[in-house]
């Protein structure tokens, strides 16, 4: 189509009278050549401006000044913001709490969600719906699942301390205890999440040639060799992709350990699962509404992810590669 | 193709483009207010808890036929707080009237700009009737804007489980408990005894957090802040009289050591887990019935509070600048926070009038709780303000209570903390919070 509009008008020996028009359209056709393509990916860029570039830059500028969002009084002060921040116990707590959460949920997550994937991909009944279900935990919402499990774990009344109960172990301070509430939110976000890392690694499975498999058995290898031999090192692309994406979501969790406190922001009475978003919010959103401070603290955490997620990338790549050899 | 076709393109693609550009400029535009057919006003009203305007709402409506009325609840104060703060500074999202509890209306006194000053609406004719200090609260200092109109008041009084008074062998009349716990060292005795019986499992109180806000506001004119808005909770006598109070309470088993406001504090008013709650107006209704549950209705009973007297809590309604319809947001404010709005939220939500007229009026005085064992609510709460003196909060007072003071207290009660470690933290944590 393109070439057929660059070529025409050499092709046609206007008329005199029609030559400004032709004129006309033969600009016209340049531009349309030269500017069309440019505004049919313009709805992407214009969005991703709106909603994704201009807060990221707005929140370094924010980050520069004393703003409060209630009295509205915005003093720029530089980096002091930053300064401030890097000797705040709170916010190293917060990070502490948000990697421990992190770590303790996302690795048996992605493990369970390869064995996971591993058994789906074989040939069984009802496969169909088995693959559907393991997604249902999923698309509930984030809430009605903190709710629900705020209870499970509850202190006094909760199902687990009672289940405990009836086998004689003593019941486990689920929100004073810091390890005890790291575990109990990396339960929720796992029962969240796993299906849904599972159906990803099944989807890259199912794209591996079964004649790999089907030589690897002649050769006699064990079920158990062709997963970490065949299976996990074709994958690999995709659990580079969940890595990544599991540690993006990760770093950012809030909702869970918010309802799993009963909604108070505080994370515990001593912070013990307050997460970094959790203390974003606390700065930005209440109190004084410190807007300046928080803003400092998104941008650090921004540069955390990021910083881990290429940690994450390194360090699966290179496992997953030794694996090969 | 055609020129004509290849136009016709071209148009397309910048139709498209100033679409995309339109389009998402159309997201902003909120589509709420300027509603409906012959000229009806919308005014949206954002409360938290529950303030009871269920009734209230559909009366003014009636009167007012061209007003319709959007009652958003916003679930608990600390879930409607921050995002007030967020409106307010946006410039839209706050409603027409916006409920502001008394710990954090300081803050917003001294950030007065956000709000309309209803002085110049024709508030002024309102003063006499409210109490001089419900009134004086909503004034800024140079006594020339007023940002908010007074709604309940938090008269106090104990709560009890007749039922489990009298598995425990004490008295279970409402008069002669009242008697029984004239001071806070007779309650605790009492306590004592009800422990001691050794016939009931249920606790004496919910937490030992209850007991400060109460005791504190009977006993001192100031809380965690002095008249300058200067911090002292680590150096006020009778703060650390309360916590310690509190804390020998659940040393000494007293206490069901129920993190206020949890899950866990919810189950236990089903389980019958305590046997005494000092209860603000407020939360009869709308959160011990509520809480409780059918099951547990005549039940509960209540007598007077020890150390006679006293409020905690109790909110005010005021207009946000960025309203549309400040006039119209003024009736509305003005008819709920009227004898026949606090009447009515009282009735809906035990929510105590601080209106005057409204507390003289039978149907307040003579009123009767069913849920509550037909307590004559009207005439207990009703008494407890009577001597009442204002207590200073601060602007702050909410956030260092709240999320600061209680967390560790409770910490400390759970034994997670010593006292003396908790007190340590909570108040070097506050001291930084209001720096």
């Amino acid at each position: 189509m393109t070439s057929a509009v660059g070529t025409r008008p050499r092709h046609a020996a206007p008329p005199p009278t029609r030559a400004a028009r032709r004129q006309r359209s033969y600009r016209l056709g340049r531009w349309d050549l030269k500017y069309s393509p440019y505004l049919y990916v313009a709805p992407f860029f214009i969005l991703f401006g709106v909603f994704g570039l201009f807060p990221v830059l707005y929140t370094v500028y924010v980050s520069l000044f004393d703003y409060e969002l209630l009295s509205g009084t915005k003093e720029f002060v530089g980096l002091e913001n930053y300064r401030v921040l890097l000797q705040d116990s709170q916010f190293w707590n917060a990070a502490y709490n948000t990697v421990g959460i992190f770590v303790l949920s996302t690795v048996p997550q992605l493990i369970a969600a390869l064995i996971l994937a591993n058994l789906l991909n074989r040939q069984m009944r009802a496969r169909t719906l088995l693959r559907m279900g393991v997604v249902i935990p999923n698309i509930t919402s984030v809430a009605a699942v903190g709710i629900i499990f705020a209870l499970i774990f509850a202190d006094r009344y909760g199902l687990v301390n009672w289940l405990l109960g009836t086998v004689g172990i003593d019941p486990i301070a689920w929100r004073d205890n810091r390890y005890a509430s790291w575990f109990a939110i990396a339960v929720m976000v796992d029962w969240r999440w796993t299906g849904y890392n599972a159906l990803i690694y099944l989807g890259a499975m199912q794209a591996i040639p079964k004649d790999l498999y089907e030589s690897a058995s002649l050769d006699g290898a064990s079920a158990w060799r062709q997963f970490w031999q065949i299976t996990v090192p074709l994958i690999r692309p995709t659990i580079l992709f969940t890595v990544i994406i599991s540690t993006i979501g990760g770093f950012q969790i809030f909702t869970e350990p918010l309802m799993y406190g009963f909604g108070l922001i505080r994370g515990g009475a001593d912070h013990e699962f307050q997460t970094l978003a959790m203390y974003i919010y606390e700065q930005t959103f209440t109190g004084n509404a410190e807007y300046g401070y928080g803003s400092a603290m998104s941008w650090l955490l921004f540069m955390m992810i990021i910083s881990f997620a290429l940690i994450n990338f390194a360090l699966v790549r290179r496992s997953v590669r030794g694996e090969q050899k | 193709m055609s020129v004509i076709r290849r136009r016709l393109r071209t148009v397309a693609v910048a139709a498209l483009a100033t679409g995309v550009a339109l389009g998402s400029a159309a997201c902003s535009k909120s589509d709420d207010d300027e509603g409906g057919e012959g000229g009806q006003i919308k005014l949206v009203i954002q409360t938290f808890q529950n303030f009871g305007y269920d009734q209230a709402i559909k009366d003014f409506e009636a009167a007012h036929p061209n007003i319709k009325v959007e009652h958003q609840k916003m679930g608990e104060l600390r879930d409607f707080q921050p995002k007030l703060v967020q409106w307010l500074a946006a410039g839209s999202g706050a409603g027409d009237v916006v409920g502001l509890e008394e710990g954090v209306l300081l803050q917003y006194v001294q950030n007065h700009d956000k709000f309309v000053n209803l002085l110049d609406l024709g508030a002024g004719e309102l003063k006499s009737n409210f109490p001089e200090w419900k009134w004086n609260n909503a004034l800024t200092p140079d006594g020339k804007k007023l940002i908010a109109l007074g709604t309940d008041v938090g008269g106090l009084a104990m709560c009890y489980r007749k039922d489990l008074f009298e598995q425990a062998g004490l008295p279970t009349d409402r008069e002669e408990v009242s008697n029984r716990i004239k001071t806070w060292e007779d309650y605790i005795e009492l306590g004592r005894q009800f422990k001691a019986s050794g016939k009931v499992k249920a606790a004496w109180l919910d937490s030992g957090t209850s007991l400060m806000q109460p005791y504190v506001m009977q006993n001192s004119e100031v809380f965690f802040f002095d008249k300058d808005n200067k911090f002292i909770g680590d150096t006020n006598p009778v703060v650390r009289k309360a916590w310690d109070m509190g804390l020998q309470m659940a040393a000494e088993g007293l206490t069901a050591k129920a993190q206020r406001w949890s899950a866990d504090w919810d189950a236990a008013f089903k389980n019958s887990a305590f046997a005494t709650i000092p209860c603000p107006a407020w939360m009869t209704e709308g959160v011990i019935a509520q809480r409780s549950g059918p099951a547990n209705a005549g039940k509960w009973d209540i007598a007077t509070i020890p150390g006679g007297g006293g409020n905690w809590g109790g909110s005010y309604l005021a207009i946000p600048a960025q309203s549309k319809h400040p006039k119209e947001a003024y009736e509305l404010a003005k008819f709920l926070t009227s004898k026949e709005g606090h009447l009515a939220a009282f009735k809906e939500a035990g929510a105590m009038p601080s209106s005057i007229p409204g507390l003289e009026d039978p149907e307040f005085k003579n009123k009767t709780s069913d849920y509550f064992s037909g307590a004559p609510t009207g005439k207990i709460f009703g008494d407890s303000v009577k001597n009442m003196k204002p207590v200073f909060l601060g602007a702050k007072h909410q956030q260092v209570w709240e999320t600061i003071v209680e967390p560790q207290m409770q910490a400390a009660e759970r034994g997670q903390l010593s006292s003396e470690e908790a007190w340590k933290k909570a108040m070097d944590e506050a001291k930084k919070a209001t720096s």
